[in-house]
């Protein structure tokens, strides 16, 4: 069995007046160290399908498991670390406490949580800012913290909810060739949700579409390309042009039920 | 450096303009003689008393200089006033503290206490003088518990509202960390709430101030607020206003202290160099 295997997910919210199937008939399989992006438009449910690994809010029906074990995703746990798009970060807590407060948690001596601490600070060029506080940083260092303090936790899995969405194009860039270099270094599972077709190509083992409400699997592809990855070559844009056909698609659903007025997320 | 000193020499100066002209119309007018002096004292026979007020009543002899500069009638007034403040405060912020981060954390407790809350609320503590009297008679224990009133509501409303406003973000990052509901709440709902229980805190030692001279003023015989009401009594207006001037003073010196607490316990915090 796979490494993370998600069978028959189904995710139905309450709304007023009944119910709307959020996540349809979702089946993924992913290998242990594989990168995965989850590509699709607002509303096709990709970040409810993360959210339901992470255990924020499992599914209505079937089963994520994680190394054969179905229970592990009912809570919200450090085996499966998570990274935010609006950083998360805590406010109250230096760089350095926020990046040690999963090893804090996990009773670590003080020895211990400082020396890891400050090797993952010194791998992202944050050491000097250890002592400062998050409003004290950019947009790309607070998401690099982030990473930081989710690598702490050595979670086998990291999920990643368009981690990069709120970076302007060079930082984002940058945080992509980090993002690539980390994995390449600790060989995490890495499950990445995200909007931007360059993106998924330019990182993932394997993109899978998602449709349009309900939101379901519209078409797995495997991303072939060496790393790194030219994206200005031919191939890269032979496989854009695919994938933009496919969400395409799907964003004109989202934009004819938009403007009929139906709800949005 | 020499032309920022002089901005901030200019920007003193400029700070003392308004008050200087009111003190000056009102020694002039005070000195034309249409005003009975008893009605209005002239700054300058307040800031005579003021200065009695302030001095020690014995002349030097022995024992602690110290304790010799303060034992005047007004650090004994005011020593007695601030002391009813921070107790009562005490009493009401630890009362309130702890129910307004349950009410905060639980729907149900909320949903128990809120409905009794939001009736009591209301209630001027001032208001509660007369009980106050029937159930603890005259002297401290009635200020207190005025006093205690006057901070436990803005307390227990802020943090209610401040743990109720965390950003479930934070909720979200912490537990898939592995935080349990004990680091939860220690390590993230209270100090996502601090700024709003800390306002609540700044509003609760305010009305804690009102409180006390109102108090002062029926319950006990020393203290600011007693010390104005005797002063009526005498007919010297110059001691009543002398008072006053005491009382502004020492609140302004406690919202100088919860800024600065604030802006300690909340060096995180965006913004807070605006305040």
């Amino acid at each position: 069995m796979a490494f993370i295997h998600i069978e028959n997910v189904d995710k139905r919210f309450p709304v007023p007046g009944g119910e709307v199937l959020a996540l349809k008939n979702i089946n993924l399989d992913i290998a242990e160290g594989e990168f995965v992006c989850l590509l699709g438009p607002s509303g096709c449910g990709k970040s409810t399908l993360l959210n339901a690994i992470a255990g924020f809010s499992p599914p209505t029906d079937g089963s994520i498991a994680i190394n054969g074990n179905a229970n592990a995703t009912r809570f919200p746990g450090p085996d499966r670390g998570m990274v935010f798009q609006e950083y998360a970060l805590f406010p109250w807590m230096t760089v350095a406490q926020n990046v040690g407060f999963g090893l804090e948690i996990k009773r670590l001596s003080k020895a211990a949580i400082s020396a890891k601490v400050d090797m993952l600070l010194r791998k992202f060029n944050l050491y000097e800012f250890r002592e400062r506080f998050p409003k004290d940083l950019s947009g790309g260092m607070c998401q690099r913290v982030a990473i930081a303090r989710v690598l702490a936790l050595d979670s086998p899995v990291m999920l990643m909810d368009e981690p990069f969405g709120a970076l302007d194009a060079l930082t984002r860039r940058t945080l992509q060739d980090e993002l690539l270099r980390i994995w390449d270094e600790f060989r995490k599972t890495i499950i990445f949700v995200t909007h931007s077709i360059e993106e998924s190509i330019y990182l993932a083992d394997r993109v899978a579409v998602m449709t349009y409400r309900p939101g379901a699997i519209k078409r797995e592809l495997r991303i072939a390309l060496p790393r790194p990855r030219d994206t200005a070559s031919a191939e890269f844009n032979a496989l854009k042009k695919d994938i933009a056909k496919l969400v395409m698609e799907e964003q004109m659903r989202y934009t004819e039920t938009e403007i009929k007025g139906y709800g949005s997320d | 450096m020499g032309a920022s000193s002089l901005r901030a020499i200019l920007k003193l100066a400029s700070g003392i303009i308004i008050p200087a002209v009111v003190v000056v119309l009102w020694q002039m007018l005070a000195m034309s003689g249409w005003i009975n002096p008893q009605i209005l004292p002239a700054p300058s026979q307040v800031a005579v008393k003021w200065w009695d007020y302030l001095s020690p009543t014995a002349p030097y002899t022995t024992g602690s200089y110290a304790s010799w500069l303060v034992s005047g009638e007004l650090p004994h007034d005011a020593f007695a006033s601030l002391s009813r403040v921070l107790g009562g405060f005490l009493i009401g912020t630890l009362l309130a503290l702890p129910l307004g981060l349950l009410m905060g954390t639980s729907n149900r407790l909320y949903g128990l206490f809120n409905p009794l809350v939001q009736v009591l609320r209301p209630i001027p503590p001032i208001a509660y003088i007369p009980l106050a009297i029937l159930w603890f008679g005259l002297g401290n224990p009635p200020a207190f518990f005025l006093i205690s009133i006057g901070a436990f509501f803005p307390v227990l409303m802020n943090t209610i509202a401040g743990v109720r406003h965390v950003d479930g973000i934070y909720l979200r990052a912490a537990r898939n960390l592995g935080a349990g509901q004990m680091t939860l709440f220690r390590r993230v709902i209270v100090p996502a709430a601090m700024p709003y229980i800390l306002t609540g805190m700044r509003i609760g030692i305010g009305t804690a101030f009102i409180v006390v001279i109102v108090a002062e003023m029926i319950a006990v015989n020393n203290g600011l607020g007693y010390r104005i009401t005797e002063a009526r009594e005498y007919l010297w207006s110059d001691k009543i206003i002398a008072g006053m001037f005491t009382i502004g003073l020492l609140g302004l010196g406690i919202d100088f202290f919860m800024t600065g607490l604030n802006n300690w316990l909340l060096k995180w915090h965006r913004g807070i160099e605006q305040n």
